[in-house]
């Protein structure tokens, strides 16, 4: 069987602009992701390293600002959920398939590595700019948030700055 | 009133609510094409601007759907989340970000959504990510003057550039629909299609014409709260408009009155006048309690009274203005304000020798109203000001 096409780009940014909408409407935030890492990230310290945890900085004034578990947190939920849901609809267009994909250029020793510190680099940034593309960006956009709108088009600003330099990784 | 979160939905259902809104989300992501990376990074090239188009207009679909939701009251913009402003953190985390979005080819939710339909690339870029937050959380002591300097508090960009709420929103759709059009000129001119990029068929007319009513609509949800303002800033208006008046003696009545448990009045004066002087059955009100949600309950209670009193009757008729353009029901401004009430019935001067019978029982009645209301007063406990039980959500990542 083929992999089905894409959706509408536009048709796809208004049901997103709508779930958004409701998602503010029901639970007055927006929507989210990096904040599930983080939360898998508290959990692994306190677990690992529980005295390490206690006397840190970082994850002590986490436990002041979250009661509870880390884990019990909407966006672990939240995350949990585009797991399965973006699973169904891989399952559905038929796209389910391992595999490693890189520019025509580049190695695969290079996409690992490159892919990890990308990775690594969106953990610092996330932190610094309190939320990621959907936490800060998009729902910042949203409700119009100044900080928000600023970590938008900074990313963008960001990507399109160093994009010259990583091109080998992708065309 | 929005938001549901905690009133009609509780924080456990809430988790619920988080999963089924992640199963969308995922699903409309993945199906928008966000699981690739070749597609993703596709926007920095020039060869694919899906997620451009799928960014923006989800965000001002959902930009002029909250406008539209705060302006008809439907939802207290004071509960939601709005993320706060730490100027250089959010500058120089989202560049840090955007390096991470070229060198990896995700960013975090839709390298979740790629790793769900076992994109080897995603699952690795996810293990980088929680290093990441491990390098920040052990890095802390480095990052922390960085993290929290500039704190601006958490304004929106309209109030900081100081324009109106509707430009600012015009401005973004606009900005959105032009750089669609630019970008359908990059994307075809990168892969070599001759084509124009915009054509007069069925599809783009629909775009178009979908673009341009988000475009008016960001001007037919005016901010409620300053267009109110305006509309009750003309004396001669706030006159003229017709609102229900009750008197001096009506109110003493009920007042007096133990069973009548329908009256209660809402005074807008501030906080230091109700405190050395407040009637029985008033609740201490402000302006901006009208517009929220926790307030908003007590002016809804069914078949109550509200009677509006303020410094002086015209506050209190506008004041009674904007909960009438609000939509709330049953109000009514005490017929020559507060200040009538104090000189015709607490200082109420006996009329001699009263030539009708109006004036014999004006004189008995206020005479009684004059020794059983002070009573009344010295035994009432101020109420308010409404206090915010409900606190704004913590969201954010």
């Amino acid at each position: 069987m083929e992999e089905t096409k894409y959706m509408n780009p536009y048709l796809a940014g208004v049901l997103l602009g709508l779930l958004l909408l409701a998602t503010i409407y029901i639970t007055g935030r927006g929507l989210g992701a990096s904040g599930a890492i983080k939360s898998y990230a508290v959990t692994t310290v306190e677990t690992i390293a529980p005295s390490h945890a206690e006397s840190a900085k970082f994850y002590k004034e986490y436990k002041n600002e979250h009661t509870g578990s880390p884990l019990m947190n909407w966006l672990v939920f939240e995350v949990t959920g585009v797991l399965i849901g973006a699973f169904l609809s891989g399952l559905i267009s038929n796209r389910l398939d391992f595999k490693l994909e890189k520019g025509p250029r580049t190695t695969t020793r290079i996409r690992i590595i490159g892919a990890l510190v990308g990775g690594a680099l969106w953990g610092i940034g996330s932190q610094l700019g309190r939320g990621c593309t959907s936490g800060a960006a998009l729902s910042g956009l949203a409700v119009m948030s100044f900080g928000g709108i600023i970590t938008m088009f900074a990313i963008f600003a960001g990507a399109y700055g160093f994009a010259y330099f990583f091109r080998k990784f992708w065309i | 009133m929005g938001p549901l979160v905690p009133d009609l939905i509780s924080n456990n259902l809430n988790f619920i609510v988080a999963l089924v809104i992640g199963v969308l989300f995922g699903a409309i992501l993945e199906q928008a094409g966000f699981s690739t990376s070749k597609k993703l990074v596709g926007l920095f090239y020039g060869y694919d601007f899906t997620v451009l188009r799928v960014f923006f207009t989800a965000g001002i679909v959902a930009m002029i759907g909250i406008m539209g939701l705060a302006h008809y009251g439907l939802i207290d913009m004071n509960l939601v989340y709005i993320n706060p402003t730490f100027l250089w953190s959010a500058i120089i985390g989202g560049l840090i970000m955007g390096l991470g979005f070229v060198v990896g080819g995700f960013c975090p939710g839709t390298s979740v959504c790629a790793a769900a339909i076992g994109k080897i690339d995603a699952i690795i870029f996810i293990g980088g990510a929680f290093l990441g937050v491990l390098i920040f959380a052990e890095g802390y002591p480095i990052f922390e003057p960085l993290y929290k300097s500039s704190n601006l508090g958490s304004p929106t960009f309209f109030n900081m550039l100081g324009m109106s709420q509707n430009i600012f929103a015009f401005i973004m759709v606009a900005f959105a629909l032009g750089g669609f059009w630019i970008a359908s000129i990059v994307e075809n001119k990168v892969n070599g299609i001759v084509k124009p990029p915009i054509r007069l068929t069925p599809y783009y007319i629909g775009i178009a014409s979908i673009g341009l009513i988000l475009a008016i609509s960001a001007f037919i949800f005016p901010d409620k709260k300053v267009s109110l303002n305006e509309l009750v800033s003309d004396n001669s208006f706030v006159e003229k408009y017709d609102i229900d008046t009750i008197s001096v003696d009506e109110l003493a009545f009920r007042l007096m009155d133990e069973r009548d448990n329908k009256l209660q009045i809402i005074d807008f004066r501030n906080e230091k006048d109700y405190g050395k002087f407040s009637l029985p059955k008033s609740t201490l009100f402000t302006i901006d309690n009208l517009y929220e949600k926790e307030p908003n309950k007590l002016l809804t209670v069914k078949h109550k009274l509200n009677v509006f009193i303020a410094k002086d009757q015209i506050e209190a008729r506008k004041m009674a203005i904007i909960a009438n353009e609000l939509g709330y029901k049953r109000i009514k401004v005490l017929s020559g304000g507060l200040q009538a009430f104090v000189d015709k019935i607490l200082n109420f001067a006996e009329i001699e020798n009263p030539k009708t019978i109006d004036e014999e029982y004006t004189n008995r009645f206020r005479t009684k109203a004059k020794s059983l209301l002070p009573v009344l007063i010295q035994n009432n406990k101020p109420k308010g000001p409404v206090k915010k039980e409900l606190k704004r959500v913590i969201g954010g990542c």
